[in-house]
């Protein structure tokens, strides 16, 4: 309902939303954590079992089990321990409405004011030319493109389109999910937003090998809380 | 650098099993009455952060989300904590982090917790949170742990089961003076000895009833807490603690949670003897033998030595260490989380002086409340002051 409600407001093209699971299953395949990548076309993820139409099954994350740790500190000691120090620049997170009916459903809009928190505390003043890459919400692929809209990487209804003339690869202007996001490396439940931080901590450290985004100094991570929820959080991290 | 943080109003429902009632209303009635009482609407309130023990009580996945928008969070940076049994107390003390950190200067902390739903009893939710392998095949059930426990400590310090039950007797008849009390009565330690056992040496007047409710407090920073009122009540000092969650590898007897807990709380208040500088507690009591058992971990009464000052008078309102002034959950009812939080507004409105009948006789500027509960191994502290 929703996607179909974010495809008709927004007249966003079905096969966007495909591509978004082309991009991310593609990337996936270069990161050992990315046990869904694969080498598709959008034809074969339109063609795919339908989940509930219009969503199909190549473009529904896949649940997986893992566990992340973060250990944080103080800005002082921080500086004592070395030169791996990635800093949390803003953070934020909102709920909307459990009601779906009286939802947006066509806006993220628990995103829209999780971001403004996060961008506020970070001083993020241009959010689409501020940021070297960004891990967001893919837990289904339209989700992806609703997000970048209202995280303002994208104007309204022009995530789509961006996705499919590769601005969002990981060669692109600004690479989102590069790591494969849900979509490639799997969905973690409540663990998903860490999975997507761990993605971005790893990039601003320059470990990243085959996925690394050259010159990463600033990445932006989104999270969802899945169904039945608009619940989502946003973490500006820089290095 | 932490900044100071006051609770500037407290609200609190009817503790009942209320079948009619959704979580959602009863989180809404606790923070209307916070912010009624704070003189403040939802406008002000930059965050909020909820509390409520396991889902299956009121049997709705994610209640978090659920309930959010019954206490008035849509829109705004909305937290659950959980940590069972130590929710209530844990729950402000997630709000502190919210406050103390800088990130808000406003915070709504909501507990609500519906046990109604669950048939036929709200025991019955925590089947599933044994070990399967050790624990299990035991038919292992949270009151054969107590009865476990409450007997350790009877025999650790040659305690009677006549001198646990002055608890059940102090709290229940507490709890007469409490608007929102489930079971307040005047009763004795013949009727607690005499009420029929449940798993021994446990006996029904010696445990707390499940209920329905919810309890809400208004966290303030100091600079938005001194404009708004003129008794903001401080929150002074946080603590809690993970045991280990295997009750075989604990002391029965004593819970260390409980008094690493106090003691994080005692640093960060600046409190060197508690039995000496808190004038007023709230211990967890969901069964008669916690308050005492919990009395010690907090180091407010030596190892074995509650049940003297239980005895002696000492933890009465009118005593020197008034002791679940509000009637405790033995007494207004134990909807979990909202149970914690329940004492969490009892302090706050003793330290003002509005506790009306409840109201200790002595002069308290300084206040505790405490929890306990997860897999009967958290311990969740504050410390209060006027």
């Amino acid at each position: 309902m929703e996607m179909a409600r974010y495809l008709k407001e927004t007249g966003t093209k079905r096969e966007y939303c495909a591509q978004v699971a082309v991009k991310n299953k593609k990337n996936a395949l270069s990161n050992s954590r990315g046990v869904h990548g694969a080498n598709i076309d959008k034809g074969i993820v339109m063609h795919s079992q339908v989940a509930a139409s219009p969503l199909t099954e190549l473009e529904s994350s896949k649940g997986i089990d893992a566990s992340i740790v973060f250990v944080l500190t103080s800005a002082q000691k921080a500086r004592k321990l070395g030169d791996h120090t990635v800093w949390i620049r803003g953070i934020g997170w909102s709920s909307d409405t459990p009601v779906v009916e009286d939802r947006d459903l066509a806006r993220a809009e628990y995103v829209e004011q999780a971001a403004g928190r996060a961008y506020k505390m970070a001083n993020v003043k241009s959010p689409a030319s501020y940021f070297d890459l960004a891990e967001v919400d893919d837990t289904y692929s339209y989700k992806e493109l609703q997000s970048l809209e209202a995280l303002k990487l994208a104007s309204k209804g022009k995530a789509g389109k961006m996705v499919d003339t590769g601005t969002f690869d990981i060669d692109g202007r600004l690479p989102v999910n590069a790591s494969g996001g849900s979509l490639g490396v799997g969905h973690l439940l409540e663990a998903t937003g860490l999975h997507r931080t761990l993605e971005a901590v790893i990039q601003l450290r320059g470990q990243a090998g085959r996925l690394q985004v050259p010159r990463a100094k600033r990445a932006l991570v989104q999270s969802w809380r899945g169904l039945p929820t608009a619940t989502g959080a946003v973490a500006v991290l820089g290095n | 650098m932490r900044r100071r943080v006051a609770i500037v109003g407290a609200g609190i429902t009817l503790f009942r099993r209320r079948m009619l009632e959704t979580p959602k209303e009863l989180s809404f009635e606790a923070s209307k009455m916070a912010l009624d009482t704070a003189g403040l609407t939802l406008k002000d309130i930059q965050s909020v952060v909820s509390g409520s023990a396991p889902d299956a009580f009121d049997g709705v996945h994610m209640k978090g989300e659920y309930y959010l928008d019954g206490m008035g969070a849509i829109g705004k940076p909305h937290e659950r904590v959980y940590v069972g049994g130590g929710t209530g107390v844990f729950t402000p003390i997630g709000g502190w982090w919210n406050v103390a950190s800088g990130l808000y200067d406003t915070c709504l902390c909501v507990a609500e917790e519906k046990m109604s739903p669950l048939h036929p009893h709200p025991q019955y939710a925590f089947w599933s949170i044994f070990d399967q392998i050790l624990e299990r095949p035991l038919g292992t059930t949270l009151l054969w742990i107590f009865s476990l426990e409450m007997r350790r400590y009877m025999h650790k310090y040659g305690i009677k089961e006549e001198e646990i039950a002055e608890v059940a007797v102090k709290n229940k008849g507490n709890a007469v003076d409490h608007p929102c009390a489930q079971l307040g009565a005047k009763i004795t330690v013949e009727d607690v000895m005499r009420s029929e056992p449940i798993c021994e040496p446990v006996k029904r007047l010696d445990v707390s009833p499940p209920s329905d409710g919810a309890a809400a407090v208004i966290l303030a920073s100091e600079k938005v807490a001194k404009k708004l009122t003129d008794q903001p009540v401080w929150l002074d000092g946080v603590g809690w603690t993970l045991d280990s969650t295997h009750w075989t590898n604990r002391d029965l007897a004593y819970p260390e949670y409980v008094e690493k807990a106090a003691k994080m709380a005692y640093k960060m208040a600046g409190i060197k003897n508690p039995r000496k500088e808190i004038d007023v507690a709230e211990p967890y009591d969901p069964f008669d033998y916690k308050e005492l058992h919990h009395l010690e971990g907090l180091q407010l009464a030596g190892k074995g030595e509650a049940p003297k000052m239980t005895i002696d008078g000492v933890t009465q309102r009118d005593g020197d260490l008034p002791v679940c002034p509000s009637g405790g959950l033995l007494g207004v009812g134990n909807p979990i989380a909202a149970a914690g939080m329940m004492k969490i507004c009892e302090i706050f409105w003793q330290l003002r002086g509005e506790a009306g009948k409840r109201q200790v006789k002595k002069d308290a500027r300084t206040g505790l409340a405490q929890a306990w509960g997860d897999l009967m191994q958290v311990g969740t502290v504050t410390v209060m002051r006027s």
